[in-house]
């Protein structure tokens, strides 16, 4: 590794200050109904329609847990290599806000259902792996609308009880590129065990960071200060950036960092405190008498074990050994399960390396400027690895290829139709090359003549002129290989 | 563990339930001598007891995840001290 190229540190103005940041991720579980209740879960429905008594905590309710929930909870610990706890318990963590009825949210704290586990990230500099120190379950406050009343707060319950997995990090993230690479695997993980669906915009994912910064070659943690719920991956690094920076100007100033909780202000891009959580953080916690502990079989994470999908870490080995991919092509097309499904479809029909380098370029240029995601894509895999293999054959050069892509896009045709159709096919048959090459080389004599008294920067003429004459569809190589052939003589 | 006027004022503050200070006094009071009470267990050696968070030997109960509730809006709604067609109203809490 090296170090001076890689690490992330901020110049104070005496010293040399280490970023450090753990992370308290906030994914929703994939479930049709409530952590314990009924209620469905679904994103953007009318407000305060997937409510029932429980969620706005009517007196007397009680709390049935959602055995999916729990499965979700033990396939992500599994996910991420973690400890699955055979027994854990469910507390009251108390605190007051309009948008939480029950005074308390039901979480877990000394016993969390998954313990330390761990995730490996891919970065410039080699792979990391980051701890992770537990992972919970817990249910989701409602929501608060500030600016549809100018003197009062709407509140919505229909997130109020929807299950949520907090997945805390052991503090071993150094740079706001590796919280970027932790995220990203997170979702990256979860999407494929379909546990989260990872969507940022609708609040699935969202995170609470814990800064604090220490001179370079420190042992000790400084103090850490905690981002409340960022909301994207742009947002905590910049958050991060401004905060790490904001403590290294007071500890140079020889001031104090205090540990308090602060919000990001997105328009002002700065942290700032967050008083009325001064008292946040004595939450009086105590196990739901409402709620028995968790047993959990070891029959049923050994079932649950079983059923799950290959992981990207797992398939990322794979497509390297079986497709001879590198590592950055691999990892590329393991990031999401439909781009990597859609790529082994493609790789099974075609030149794999070819492959790659084709929907690593073309295919995503185009997927990203018309905003789809590839389960949408106009070309399917099997006309794709038709179009990798016209070139991988020669029937068709590199640039032609790229014409027939747009056209397969706009008309959704095949590339074999295309290709016949168009007249597109390359001009690979030797004989017929070199009558066009004579015929050109006749016809300029007089460049003939300059290029072999050693203009030899002539030759991309002669290649222009092969390439117009023949509607650009001459092989490359051979026309080359025969024009100096020619020339020579 | 003795209960001071402060902690009465931190705990009543939290709870957000108001306490005039006449009455923190005696409260403060009462408290102290029931946590003496309980700091007698105290005097047990519980170094290898399990913590326990429940007295039931019965499993926990659990449901299959089926949307069975819900749709109750104008029943949710019915008890609030304010609110419109579709939310809870209260006074702004804004950070």
């Amino acid at each position: 590794m090296s170090k001076d190229k890689f690490d992330y540190f901020i110049k104070g103005e005496k010293n040399n200050y280490e970023v450090i940041i753990g992370l308290e991720v906030h994914a929703q579980v994939s479930s049709n109904s409530k952590l314990f209740s009924g209620s469905a879960t679904k994103f953007g429905a009318e407000p305060n329609s997937q409510v029932s008594l429980i969620d706005s905590a009517f007196p007397g309710m009680l709390p049935v847990i959602n055995k999916e929930c729990i499965n979700q909870a033990i396939r992500t610990g599994l996910g991420l290599n973690a400890k699955i706890n055979n027994n854990s318990v469910f507390d009251r963590k108390n605190y007051f806000y309009a948008d939480l009825p029950q005074g308390y949210q039901i979480s877990q704290y000394k016993n969390p259902i998954v313990g330390e586990g761990k995730v490996l990230l891919d970065m410039p500099y080699g792979s990391k792996e980051i701890g992770i120190e537990r992972l919970h379950l817990e249910q989701d406050a409602g929501k608060s609308i500030h600016d549809m009343d100018p003197s009062n707060t709407y509140v919505d319950l229909n997130r109020s009880g929807i299950a949520l997995m907090e997945i805390v990090s052991k503090p071993d993230l150094r740079s706001p590129e590796e919280v970027n690479a932790y995220i990203k695997k997170l979702r990256t993980i979860m999407r494929y065990l379909g546990t989260c669906d990872g969507n940022m915009q609708e609040g699935s994912l969202r995170a609470d960071v814990n800064v604090s910064v220490r001179q370079v070659g420190d042992k000790n943690f400084g103090t850490r200060c905690e981002i409340k719920n960022v909301n994207s991956i742009k947002f905590m690094q910049m958050a991060i950036e401004y905060e790490a920076n904001r403590q290294v100007e007071l500890l140079d100033e020889g001031k104090k960092i205090e540990q308090e909780t602060r919000l990001f202000d997105t328009k002002k891009n700065e942290t700032r405190s967050m008083r009325s959580k001064e008292d946040a953080h004595d939450y009086r916690y105590f196990p739901d008498p409402d709620l028995l502990p968790l047993k959990i079989e070891q029959k049923l994470i050994d079932d649950l074990k079983k059923t799950l999908p290959e992981l990207p870490d797992n398939k990322k080995e794979r497509f390297m050994k079986d497709y001879g991919l590198n590592s950055y092509e691999a990892n590329v097309l393991v990031s999401e399960k439909e781009i990597s499904n859609y790529y082994e479809e493609v790789a099974k029909l075609s030149d794999k390396k070819l492959a790659a380098t084709w929907m690593m370029g073309d295919l995503f240029a185009m997927l990203n400027d018309k905003g789809l995601n590839i389960s949408k894509s106009p070309i399917t895999a099997k006309n794709f690895a038709e179009l990798v293999q016209s070139i991988k054959s020669g029937e068709i050069s590199g640039r032609i290829a790229k014409e027939v892509f747009e056209l397969m896009v706009e008309s959704g045709d095949n590339a074999k139709k295309i290709i016949e159709s168009k007249g597109m096919k390359q001009q690979s048959d030797p004989k017929e090359l070199e009558k066009i090459i004579n015929e050109i080389l006749t016809k300029n004599k007089d460049k003939v003549d300059q290029y072999k008294s050693g203009k030899e920067k002539l030759f991309g003429f002669f290649v222009g002129q092969v390439m117009k004459q023949s509607g650009g569809k001459a092989n490359p190589q051979l026309t080359n290989d025969i024009l100096k052939k020619l020339l020579k003589g | 563990m003795s209960i001071d006027k402060d902690k009465i004022k931190h705990i009543s503050k939290l709870a957000r339930i108001s306490i005039d200070s006449k009455k923190s006094n005696s409260l403060a009071k009462d408290l102290t001598s029931i946590f003496k009470f309980i700091e007698q267990l105290n005097e047990l050696n519980t170094d290898k007891v399990e913590p326990l968070s429940s007295i039931l030997n019965t499993p926990l109960r659990s449901r299959e995840d089926q949307i069975n509730d819900g749709k109750i809006r104008n029943k949710i709604l019915e008890n609030s001290p304010k609110k419109n067609e579709e939310f809870f109203v209260v006074p702004k809490v804004i950070e």
